[in-house]
């Protein structure tokens, strides 16, 4: 993978000094307070920001600090590094560059919150970010940087162990499956505790608010959807790897700064559980809203290049089929719905469909949306919805009997 | 008169099937036997046959609610 | 009371809770679950085997009670609810009661099924498989009319039910899950194709 590309700009995560004494001396020391009126101050600093989740569900921060804070009893922060989505990379990215940066971020919330501990997830097999952090750590240890205990935890490398209440449960339990919960703004739960889970960017960011204020975090991006995010760049591209862009950076611009090799067929915008986009809407700016407007969705913070050379039915099909295997297994619609649909593209991907396969996905797809437990067959949905549009050459040609040389021909789930 | 919706944990549900016996103009079953619950408010002369879904299910995965009090 | 009377009433009621736990157990056992169409209604079927346990808890009740007051024989009301007891027939006696006290947890924890966690009501309610055995286990033990034909009869007709039930189950189930798909490995996988 490539180095990261530094942006230019005042605000930005990336492109200061990863050690202790360098990020305190560039950044300035990490603003302490405990004082309701200090809260209160931070609170609405957060608020005035506009700052959203970077994980995926691009919820509040201060909704979910100001929700925490309504039910009294111990807390702890949780940072969430678990990175599910296979071509994001730039949580790795960022506590590789920036570990203090997201550890004071969770500082920052531990003392807004009145939370006893820190407990940084890290997945089993990420060892070099892992040690990343463990250094950072250390460093913090010697000069007596805080009094709050961090953790550092290695749950399981499954697609649904990053989502936050699966996360909390195998904290607890050690079982990775995520809970219902219709009711968001019941904060989640430790045992006794309750838990404030975030991004490891999104915690970067807070990082940054507290010691330069909304104004700086405002001062990029759209005014609806400001700051900036860090996306991953991958796919046909000469130089993949992870770009801090402004909020709101049309996708063509975000992916021409990773050198495209070809020209472009389609770009799978938001990750695995993301949409694709098609070339005539890379004008389209990578946010929440616009992105909706086109049927796709920001996601985790990603851009993959698929070539004109490519196939994105069959590339579908395979991502479908990945998905699948990794629902958490609690929920019908899931647990029989992925397979399904994945079985479904796989005929699509080898030409072999019958007459009534578009009916069927498309009743599928229907049944499937909104009928789990957590949000993975959701983004499954949608991802497959909008490569059926925007591959529908591709789609008819299949149906007609076309096979890629490169599908994949694994068993089909019984 | 007041209506009222009818919520499945699709954690809990293990796909018994008797609420959509009980209550077919609310819930259909999926091509697995998982339940499809129609999203609108139900009216009141349902309101009988959806407890008795309720206090059959075996894995106690369908709850009522109050219209004013459903999101 | 007339012993005579007391003792028909409790080899009565005996049988009969026999043959209505029986029917509990064959009720639910034989249920079929993730089925998309079928003619047979389920909700009923799932009400009918809670209204016979209920059922047979009563009769399981007369049929302690006549049990108790009959003084023929000395069974205390303690062993009644302490297997191994009772100065009459201490073992057989003794399953009945293990029997019972099974069938009492399964119907307590039926009972109390909102305030506790959904799968320690399971497992409790797993004891009903224990119960069943040892019921008819004790009806033969305790041999007043096991010799019987028509007991004999009526015990191989309970045996056969639940194992029937039982073999059903097992073959019944309309749609196995699927077994966790292959992970195609997804790293890069996307960006190095083609």
């Amino acid at each position: 993978m490539a180095d990261t590309l530094a942006t230019t700009g005042s605000y930005q995560l990336l492109g200061h000094p990863a050690d202790l004494s360098g990020h305190v001396r560039t950044l300035g020391p990490l603003p302490t307070g405990s004082s309701p009126a200090w809260v209160d101050s931070f609170w609405s600093a957060l608020g005035a920001s506009g700052l959203g989740g970077r994980g995926g569900a691009a919820f509040p921060t201060s909704l979910k600090l100001g929700a925490l804070n309504r039910h009294p009893g111990p807390a702890v922060i949780v940072v969430n590094a678990m990175e599910g989505e296979p071509v994001s990379h730039k949580d790795k990215v960022l506590l590789n560059r920036a570990p203090h940066l997201v550890l004071d971020g969770a500082l920052l919330l531990a003392q807004a919150s009145g939370a006893q501990r820190i407990v940084v997830c890290v997945p089993i097999g990420r060892d070099q970010v892992a040690e990343s952090v463990q250094h950072a750590l250390s460093e913090r240890d010697r000069v007596a940087y805080s009094t709050i205990p961090v953790t550092l935890v290695r749950p399981p490398d499954r697609f649904v162990a990053g989502e936050e209440s699966a996360l909390a449960a195998w904290i607890n339990s050690g079982r990775s499956l995520p809970t219902h919960r219709p009711d968001k703004s019941i904060p989640l739960r430790l045992g006794k505790e309750r838990a404030l889970v975030h991004n490891a960017e999104t915690l970067a960011h807070v990082a940054m608010i507290g010691r330069f204020g909304a104004a700086a975090f405002r001062s990029r991006g759209l005014p609806e959807e400001p700051g900036t995010m860090l996306i991953t760049i991958s796919g046909a591209v000469a130089h993949p790897g992870v770009v801090e862009v402004a909020c709101g950076t049309p996708l063509r611009d975000v992916v021409a700064r990773a050198n495209p090799t070809s020209e472009l067929r389609a770009l799978l915008v938001g990750g695995y559980a993301g949409a694709w986009v098609a070339p005539h809407h890379f004008v389209t700016p990578y946010a929440s809203i616009p992105l909706r407007t086109i049927g796709a969705s920001a996601g985790v913070g990603v851009v993959v290049a698929l070539g004109t050379d490519q196939c994105g039915v069959c590339t579908t099909a395979r991502i479908a089929r990945y998905m699948a295997s990794q629902s958490a297994g609690q929920c019908g619609p899931c647990v029989f719905g992925l397979p399904a649909i994945a079985d479904d593209l796989h005929q699509l991907s080898a030409g072999r469909t019958d007459v009534q396969w578009r009916d069927r996905i498309e009743r599928r797809l229907t049944q499937v949306d909104g009928r789990g437990g957590c949000r993975h067959p959701d983004g499954v949905v949608r991802m497959v919805r909008s490569a059926l549009e925007v591959f529908a050459a591709e789609v008819v040609a299949h149906q007609a009997g076309m096979s890629c040389n490169d599908h994949v021909d694994t068993a089909v789930a019984r | 008169m007041s209506a009222f919706r009818i919520t499945i944990d699709p954690v809990a549900c293990d796909a018994y099937g008797y609420c959509a016996e009980l209550l077919p103009e609310a819930i259909t079953l999926d091509e697995w036997g998982y339940p499809c619950v129609n999203g609108n408010p139900l009216p009141d002369e349902l309101l009988a046959a959806a407890k008795r879904a309720a206090r059959d299910c075996p894995r106690r995965a369908v709850t009522l609610q109050a219209k004013e009090s459903a999101r | 009371m007339n012993s005579t009377w007391l003792w028909y009433a409790t080899r009565a009621t005996g049988i009969v809770a026999l043959i209505l736990l029986t029917a509990t157990m064959v009720l639910g056992i034989a249920t079929v679950k993730r089925s998309r169409a079928r003619n047979w209604p389920g909700f009923a079927q799932q009400e009918m085997h809670r209204r016979i346990s209920m059922l047979s808890v009563v009769f399981l009740g007369l049929h302690v009670l006549t049990s108790v007051l009959d003084t023929f024989v000395s069974i205390g009301w303690a062993s009644v609810l302490i297997p191994f007891t009772s100065s009459y027939d201490r073992v057989w006696v003794g399953v009945g009661t293990v029997a019972l006290d099974l069938m009492v947890a399964v119907f307590v924890s039926s009972l109390l099924r909102a305030r506790m966690k959904p799968g320690t009501w399971r497992a409790v309610h797993w004891l009903a498989y224990l119960s069943w055995p040892v019921a008819l286990a004790h009806t033969f033990g305790m041999g007043t009319d096991a010799g019987e034909p028509w007991v004999i009869g009526l015990g191989v007709a309970c045996i056969l039910s639940v194992a029937v039930a039982v073999l059903w189950r097992l073959q019944a189930t309309s749609r196995p899950v699927p077994a966790s798909l292959p992970v195609v490995a997804p790293r890069e996988r996307v960006a190095q194709h083609g």
